[in-house]
């Protein structure tokens, strides 16, 4: 008779009747979501007070396995969901949890727009470097050189800085970290869990099957490269965080700063008879 | 553990034990668990799963510490280790306390 084997820690905030999931082996999304929902679990707040948001993508199934309330929005329109349920219910804490293809190609202007309101919500941007889900064409956060599908001898354009776009249009909370670095990463979503006003993480993660293979990186030794070639520098300049593996890739807490959130202004403004 | 020096307080300190779990249904053979356990308690083995997957296998079981590594880094929920009471025949300070404390908990 085998003993009774205790349940795997996590296993009361995913579906389990949707495990496996779809992430192809080596794929870096499930660590940062299991981060993200160690972070939830750790942050002690009621689990009903949680929605999770994400658009169209990889990364995007991370609503559908999540046993908290969520929701699965339309391409690129993961964060205006989220601000319409932050305002319609305040209590509420929102994570969007979606890819770098959904929040800055098609989403790119909803970002800027909601950090720039400060939005109380947490925007968690798995980035790959590539649209994994639909055969790993190049994106706007593509390495300068790199292979993909649309650039077989190599991308001529330049990639995005991501978090000196969030520090640019007035995110009050910006970190970056990779999916090896889960247990900074976690707390970094703790933290920015707790932060009043917009927060944005960039977790880095490796796509095996789409940009590994056509730019000769196994995963492991993509994992090795997050390992040798990442600078952990806090209160680096944002100008600075351009991601370039042969000269090393920032990584840490780069923004913290407090701003009255958007929530609070349009009450102040608005509403200022249910304030007392 | 070897010391090169055994430190001071080697009779107070216990280090922790674990048990690894691996669910084989989930598991996708990625192979982060055996690359980054700090302790090399995985290797790969030659079984397979329901999906042909390669099994990750203890092939270490007492160097486990229980440091959850293999837990965080596995993007599949496959893998996780619980902590094991301590409960070595050696007579430490340390160990008689915690065994003490346990019996009076399981009295009550």
């Amino acid at each position: 008779m085998a003993k009774k084997t205790p349940k795997h820690p996590l296993d009361d905030l995913i579906r389990k009747d949707r495990i496996p999931h779809i992430w192809c082996p080596g794929c870096g999304i499930g660590t940062i979501f299991s981060s993200c929902l160690t972070a939830i679990k750790e942050s002690g707040i009621d689990l009903k007070k949680f929605v999770m948001i994400s658009g169209i993508g990889c990364s995007g199934r991370a609503a559908g396995y999540v046993n908290l309330d969520s929701f699965h929005t339309t391409h690129g329109r993961a964060i205006p969901f989220a601000t319409g349920v932050k305002l319609a219910n305040p209590e509420l804490n929102v994570i969007v949890f979606s890819g770098d293809g959904d929040l800055f190609a098609i989403g790119g202007n909803h970002f800027i727009h909601a950090a720039r309101r400060n939005v109380d919500i947490t925007v968690i941007c798995v980035n790959n470097f590539n649209y994994g889900m639909t055969g790993g064409q190049v994106a706007a956060t593509t390495p300068n050189m790199a292979k993909t599908t649309t650039t077989p001898f190599g991308n001529p354009e330049t990639p995005f800085n991501l978090p000196l776009m969030a520090y640019a249009a007035g995110a009050t909370y910006v970190a970056r970290w990779t999916m090896l670095h889960s247990r900074d990463l976690t707390e970094s979503i703790s933290e920015a869990i707790l932060k009043n006003g917009f927060s944005f993480i960039e977790a880095l993660s490796p796509c095996p099957i789409n940009y590994g293979r056509r730019n000769k990186l196994k995963p492991l030794d993509q994992l090795k490269l997050y390992q040798e070639k990442t600078i952990i520098k806090n209160d680096a300049k944002p100008t600075e965080l351009d991601i370039n593996f042969e000269k090393g890739v920032v990584l840490g807490k780069f923004v913290d700063i407090e701003r009255p959130t958007y929530g609070d202004s349009y009450n102040k403004i608005c509403r200022p008879d249910k304030l007392e | 553990m070897k010391f090169w020096r055994v430190p001071l307080d080697a009779d107070d300190i216990q280090v922790s034990k674990g048990i690894v779990y691996i669910l084989e249904d989930r598991c996708k053979g990625c192979g982060y668990c055996i690359e980054f356990c700090p302790r090399h308690v995985l290797e790969f083995s030659s079984k397979i799963n329901a999906k042909g997957y390669h099994l990750p296998a203890v092939i270490k079981a007492e160097e486990c510490l229980s440091c959850h590594y293999c837990e965080i880094i596995c993007p599949e929920f496959a893998i996780y280790s619980i902590e094991i009471p301590c409960e070595s025949t050696e007579n430490t300070k340390g160990i008689e306390i915690i065994t003490k404390t346990q019996k009076t908990e399981s009295t009550k």
